[in-house]
C-alpha cells in the first residue's frame, strides 16, 4: 500500500486514539494526588512518537519494560502494572 | 476462510463461542494448559484440570465438527511453589499418549522469578525426555522482554531442545526478532489492551514475513474475542493482501507447526 492508501484506511482511527492519550493527560493533570513511575515512563513513550526514526512501536513497547537480566527473589504478585517501577 | 486457532482456552468460554468458531472456517483448536484465575489447593486440581482437557473438552468440540487438541503443564503463574509444581509435573507423563495431546505448554514465566524459572527449565526437561512439542508463554507488559530473553537462555542452555519443534507466544514488536533469529516460531496473541491488536499483528507480519509466525485468540475467562483470528484475516484483505496470503497464516502456518506431532490432524 502507498501512503495515501495508508492514511485512507487508518488516519481516522490513529486520530481517534491520539485524542484520547490527550484526554487521558488532561484527567491525570484535573486530578489531585501524587503521579508515579507509571506517568514517567508514559512521557517517555510520548516521546517517541515524535521521534522520526522507524519501529516507533517496538521503542515504545521498550519504555515500558523492565530492561533488567537477572531473574528477581520471588514472585510476590501474578498481574503486571503495564511500566517498569525502577523507570523512576 | 479456513482458519486453525492454535491456543484458545474453551474450557472458560461457552458453547455459543464453539458455534460462532465453527461457522467461522475454525477447523481445530488447541488448548493450552492456563491459570484458571485462582490458584488450585493442590495438585489433584490440576489433575482433574487435565482430565478435561483430554477427554470431557475434546466431546464439547466434536458436537460443532471441530477438532480438539490440547497442550499440558503447570502454568506459570502457579509455579512459585516449586513443591506444587513436582507433583504435578510427576503425573503429566501419564496423559502424554491420550490422543489429542500435542506436548507442554503453555510453560514459561510471569514475573520472571527464580522459582517460575526453575520450574520452566523442570519442563522443558520433561519435554526433552518425552521428544514433545513445547508451546512457551511469555510474560505480560512490562515483564515481557526480560522473560522473553531468559526463556530464550533456557531453552538455548538445554541442548536437545530444538528451536523448530518450539513456538513462543504472545510476542509484540520489541521480542519478535529476538525469537525468529534465534531459530523458534512466534505466536502473536490478538488480545485486546495487553497484546498485539489485529493491524499490529498484520504490521509484524509485513515487516518479517510469514514464515515461522502464527495468530491465535487466546480467548479465555477475561476480555477477548474468540473471532479474533478471522477479524484479523479480513483486515489483512482490507490492507490487500491475497487470499492465498492470509491462508498461509491462519491456516497453513499452524498446520506445518502442529504437525510435527504425529497426532495432530484435520477431519
Amino acid at each position: 500500500m502507498n501512503r495515501q492508501q495508508i492514511l485512507e484506511l487508518d488516519f481516522i482511527e490513529a486520530r481517534h486514539k491520539l485524542i484520547d492519550i490527550g484526554a487521558f493527560l488532561d484527567r491525570v493533570r484535573r486530578a489531585s494526588g501524587e503521579e508515579d513511575f507509571r506517568m514517567v515512563a508514559f512521557r517517555k513513550a510520548i516521546g517517541e512518537l515524535t521521534n522520526p526514526e522507524e519501529r516507533a512501536a517496538e521503542r515504545i513497547l521498550l519504555a515500558f519494560s523492565d530492561p533488567t537480566t537477572e531473574p528477581i527473589p520471588s514472585a510476590t504478585t501474578k498481574a503486571a502494572c503495564g511500566a517498569w517501577p525502577g523507570s523512576c | 476462510m479456513r482458519y486453525i486457532e492454535p491456543h484458545a482456552h474453551m474450557v472458560s468460554r461457552v458453547t455459543d463461542d464453539y458455534v460462532a468458531m465453527a461457522a467461522s472456517g475454525c477447523a481445530a483448536i488447541c488448548e493450552p494448559a492456563f491459570w484458571a484465575g485462582f490458584d488450585r489447593g493442590s495438585s489433584a486440581g490440576f489433575h482433574d484440570y487435565f482430565l478435561q482437557l483430554t477427554d470431557y473438552e475434546p466431546k464439547r468440540a466434536a458436537k460443532y465438527g471441530i477438532p480438539h487438541f490440547c497442550w499440558l503443564c503447570i502454568n506459570p503463574k502457579e509455579s512459585e511453589d516449586v513443591g506444587l509444581a513436582k507433583e504435578v509435573l510427576s503425573f503429566i507423563p501419564e496423559f502424554l499418549d491420550r490422543p489429542n495431546v500435542l506436548g507442554i505448554g503453555e510453560i514459561g514465566l510471569n514475573k520472571n522469578s527464580r522459582n517460575e524459572l526453575e520450574v520452566l527449565e523442570m519442563h522443558i526437561d520433561l519435554a526433552a525426555r518425552h521428544d514433545q512439542l513445547i508451546l512457551v508463554h511469555t510474560p505480560h507488559l512490562e515483564d515481557k522482554l526480560k522473560g522473553t530473553r531468559l526463556t530464550l537462555d533456557a531453552l538455548r542452555n538445554n541442548p536437545r531442545i530444538r528451536p523448530e519443534r518450539v513456538i513462543i507466544d504472545h510476542v509484540e514488536e520489541h521480542t519478535v526478532g529476538m525469537v525468529l533469529d534465534a531459530g523458534f516460531w512466534a505466536g502473536m496473541t490478538l488480545y485486546p489492551g495487553s497484546k498485539c491488536s489485529p493491524v499490529r499483528a498484520i504490521d509484524i507480519i509485513e515487516n518479517y514475513g510469514p514464515e515461522r509466525l502464527w495468530m491465535n485468540s487466546a480467548c479465555d475467562w477475561g476480555v477477548s474475542i474468540p473471532l479474533s483470528i478471522p477479524y484479523t484475516a479480513l483486515e489483512m484483505r482490507r490492507r490487500g493482501h491475497s487470499a492465498e496470503a492470509v491462508d498461509d497464516v491462519i491456516y497453513q502456518n499452524p498446520l506445518r507447526f502442529l504437525s510435527q506431532c504425529g497426532k495432530f490432524g484435520l477431519r
